[in-house]
């Protein structure tokens, strides 16, 4: 008389269940059905709408004005662009300028950003008040403020160019903008390049050598004296061999305005000092969090294992303190390529400026024009997204193991 | 004893006494060991002490000993007539502060503006004293009283129904959407290669619309009865609130323990009674207007209270979407969340200027303000919803499954155990949501909106007032305003952070 274990209860109807229904069951079927009746209702609505207004105002729906003479002259070009070219060339050109005044931007943040978490940190208390004053006065201004303030006030209250403020003869800024000397390439331009690139690909294999000889033999290879080399030796010595790879065309004032050099235009001097001042703040607080989230032991066990100062910084308290700076870090990259759309205030010709304001108000394709550039932005949010999760999961993996 | 005294290594006279020991307290101590106890320190006090001097001293010299205090028009601001170089020049705000203040709201209604932020400030205050009691109906009043109290006030204008007209005008609106929609499959089905797919759907979108006009007709009818008595609104109010009461009470435990639930609908209906009557609302209320008239910090504190208490709720449905386990939901809450997080709030604003006016039926027209809210609601809601669903994942599973062992259902676990807890840990981070929203409604003036900043801009085009100093003398005057309010918000926040960790410090 043995009693057998009864069989566990099939459990396919209940997967089925939990996959459709979610915990709730048939319950929450009932419930998806509702909210998918009521979604459907409102997409309904929108496009019978949508038809409907669209008729009255006589607009043909649907992408082909991309293909349309745009029109009008845009102030800052990367690529040629003239009255007569499309509107899908004023998107590609507002979009490439949304992508400049981003990564110039991101780079001073960056910059102004660990100076000013240095500052924060340092154990100077004049410094330490500093930064926290600066801290504070940015983060508790609005953005659209500050890039006005620039604007309006500071650049605008900048002599004409005939009176312009001169920095070693070389750049001259005034209200028109800043003037700076502009390469020009020149002979030996292509043999630096390319040796440029040669060193840099060097550099980057020696290291992941030198990586694999110390995690394999445990054997130390010093290897920035020859990077230093390749980066900077090898170039210079091209230089001497195929002559200077560009020369400068420096600015002159002609008349009343500059000829020659390349001119930067005040709104993307005052959109790059905004953006990059206002996001340093916030870089600055998460630089400094990081830090200090960095366990003060850590830096006593490297110095008992007979690491240097530097060497423990280098190799035990930036990695760990890397760790909780990156994504939000990038969430700050990401907020300050969106806040660049603040441009169309002061007519910066950024994406939003020239595509969703001027081409907008001179098509009416509202529902075309918002949907390609919300989905620009959308695509640079979700791509950078996904590297940082990507980054999480290595990290976790990293610490897993 | 005497032999130890006596021993040579004991000492037989007093020490001379040392001098005391570094002060590292104090000014003098701060001095000593934070500024000047090394090379490299000094050298840092230097540079952050000239910094400060070319950066300070101007500031203040700018904002007081050079400022120009009186004046009629520009003349008295420029170096010429003042004999000096002129700093601030204040006149100009003085001349500007209504515009800045109030926008283009009639100067004879302006005394509505102001008993608005008076009410604002006298509802707002006690919410945020952690001491005062009364929070719920506090919170109450404020996030669903006030609004609507506070519309009547700067907008102005009366009701021609009350709850009961409007709930039947609403249903007939979307009763009369289904059975179009219904209507235009049935079309589409002659033509289509699905035609009898389309023919059944339509067939039964049809049949569910008929069956709620049936189902709303008492209502409809009522409505008609109501609206063809002399008295509409009063009629309206008063079914209204005979219903409202009636449902409390029955929901409410019915005779046995209804009783509390009937007396606070009433009580609340008295209320809304006395307000309708004090501010004429059943014949026309107080004199419209229009929001094209509203500027200055009247629209930015406008915007920003109405983001906050919109989307407040939004971000909780949607925190509680993206943590529900029902597939449809949870897609569409994560779809949602992302998309306005991924775009920037100034094409949420396009957004809401051109292309929502497309989607609405053709009669049906949205105020420009309106408009800009809807937007920023959206927007604020979909964080709003990430920092709830921080305080959601705080929560110990433990609480959701005692809930569940004592018998609570779904709502009765979310509403009473664990929202409460997830919500009082998240509020230092829902105030800085707050702030930035504060911050962000300075973007409503490229939508063609006088806020604060919009006035500012607008005002600097006054040839009256235009002086090489007028621009940073307007900057630091907005400048002062956004800062107190962003300040006092983040402080705010800190002391509230301070007091949820209380039980954490040592």
């Amino acid at each position: 008389m043995s009693t057998e274990a009864r069989k566990p209860p099939a459990q396919i109807a209940l997967k089925i269940r939990r996959i459709l229904g979610g915990k709730a069951g048939w319950n929450g079927v009932a419930v998806q059905f509702a909210f998918a009746a009521i979604l459907g209702w409102i997409g309904y609505e929108i496009v019978s709408n949508a038809r409907a207004n669209l008729e009255n105002q006589h607009i043909a729906a649907g992408f082909g004005f991309l293909r349309n003479n745009a029109g009008f002259d845009v102030n800052q070009t990367l690529i040629s662009y003239t009255g007569s070219d499309t509107f899908l060339r004023v998107f590609v050109v507002g979009l490439l300028n949304t992508l400049v005044v981003s990564a110039v931007g991101i780079v001073f943040a960056t910059v102004i950003g660990f100076i000013v978490a240095l500052c924060r940190l340092s154990p100077n208390w004049l410094l330490a008040r500093i930064g926290e004053l600066y801290v504070e006065i940015i983060r508790n201004l609005p953005l659209l403020f500050q890039i006005l303030f620039w604007y309006l006030a500071v650049l605008a209250a900048l002599p004409n160019p005939r009176q312009s403020i001169s920095l070693f003869g070389l750049s001259f800024v005034s209200n028109r903008g800043l003037v700076v000397p502009r390469p020009i390439g020149e002979s030996g331009f292509e043999a630096f390049l390319a040796v440029l690139a040669f060193g840099i690909v060097a550099s980057l294999a020696l290291r992941i050598y030198a990586r694999r000889a110390l995690f394999e033999r445990g054997q130390m290879i010093r290897i920035w004296p020859y990077v230093l080399g390749l980066l900077f030796g090898l170039p210079l010595i091209t230089m001497l061999v195929f002559g200077p790879p560009f020369s400068f065309e420096l600015p002159q004032l002609k008349g009343f305005n500059f000829a020659g050099g390349s001119r930067i235009i005040p709104e993307f001097v005052a959109l790059t000092l905004a953006l990059s001042t206002y996001t340093a703040a916030f870089i600055a607080e998460i630089v400094r969090a990081g830090i200090l989230s960095v366990h003060s032991g850590q830096m006593e066990a490297g110095s008992s294992l007979g690491l240097s100062r530097a060497t423990t910084l280098r190799l035990i308290v930036v990695p760990q303190a890397m760790r909780v700076i990156v994504p939000p870090l990038t969430n700050q990259y990401l907020n300050l390529t969106k806040n660049s759309s603040l441009a169309v205030a002061i007519g910066y010709p950024d994406l939003v400026s020239v595509f969703a304001g001027t081409s907008l108000s001179q098509t009416g394709q509202a529902i075309e024009i918002i949907a390609l550039t919300m989905g620009v932005y959308l695509l640079i949010s979700l791509l950078t997204s996904a590297v940082m999760s990507v980054y999480g999961w290595r990290v976790s993996r990293s610490l897993g193991a | 004893m005497s032999d130890i005294i006596s021993s040579a290594y004991v000492r037989q006279d007093l020490l001379t006494e040392r001098p005391a020991p570094v002060k590292t307290t104090g000014f003098i101590g701060l001095v000593r060991t934070r500024l000047f106890n090394s090379p490299t320190n000094i050298l840092l006090t230097i540079v952050g002490a000239l910094l400060l001097w070319f950066t300070i001293v101007p500031s203040v010299k700018f904002l007081m000993v050079d400022a120009v205090w009186t004046g009629q028009d520009r003349a008295a601001c420029l170096t010429e007539n003042a004999g000096f170089t002129v700093g601030a020049c204040w006149p100009y705000i003085q001349a500007k502060l209504p515009q800045l203040i109030y926008g283009f709201y009639p100067e004879a209604e302006r005394w509505r503006v102001n008993l608005t932020l008076i009410l604002a400030a006298a509802l707002l205050l006690p919410l945020l004293i952690p001491r005062l009691p009364a929070k719920s109906l506090n919170a109450g009043v404020f996030f669903f009283a006030f609004p609507v109290g506070a519309f009547f006030l700067l907008h102005g204008g009366g009701i021609t129904g009350f709850g009961l007209s409007w709930t039947a005008g609403l249903l007939q609106l979307f009763d009369d959407s289904i059975i179009g929609a219904g209507q235009a499959l049935l079309g589409l089905s002659k033509t289509s290669a699905i035609g009898p797919l389309l023919w059944v759907v339509g067939n039964i979108v049809v049949l569910v619309g008929t069956a709620i006009y049936w189902l709303i007709f008492p209502l409809t009818w009522l409505r008609d009865q109501l609206q063809g008595t002399g008295q509409s609104v009063w009629a309206d109010f008063a079914t209204t609130a005979a219903i409202v009461s009636l449902i409390a009470f029955v929901l409410g435990g019915g005779v046995r323990t209804g009783g509390r639930a009937l007396i606070s609908s009433i009580a609340t209906f008295v209320a809304i009674a006395i307000v309708i009557k004090l501010m004429g609302l059943d014949h026309g209320g107080l004199p419209v207007v229009a929001t094209n008239l509203w500027g200055g910090l009247l629209v930015t504190l406008v915007v920003s209270v109405t983001g906050i208490v919109t989307s407040l709720p939004i971000g909780i449905a949607l925190a509680l979407g993206r943590r529900s386990t029902i597939p449809l939901i949870r897609i569409f809450s994560i779809a949602f969340i992302e998309f306005w997080r991924g775009v920037p709030l100034i094409t949420v604003l396009f957004f809401a200027t051109y292309m929502l006016p497309l989607f609405l039926p053709g009669n049906f027209t949205v105020d420009g303000l309106v408009r800009a809210l809807i937007g920023i609601a959206l927007f604020t809601g979909a964080y709003q919803a990430e920092n709830v669903r921080g305080g959601l994942a705080a929560i110990p599973r433990g609480q959701g499954e005692a809930a569940a062992a004592l018998g609570l259902s779904w709502w009765k676990t979310t509403s009473l155990i664990v929202l409460p807890q997830a919500l009082r840990h998240v509020i230092p981070n829902l105030v800085n949501s707050f702030i930035s929203l504060f911050k962000d409604t300075s973007l409503v003036s490229i939508v063609a909106l006088f806020d604060l900043l919009g006035s500012l801009r607008a005002s600097f085009s006054d040839p009256k007032w235009s002086t090489p100093s007028t621009a940073f003398t307007g900057f630091a005057f907005a400048g002062i305003i956004y800062f107190i309010f962003c300040f006092g918000m983040s402080r705010y926040s800190l002391f509230v952070e301070h007091r949820l960790n209380a039980h954490r410090r040592n």
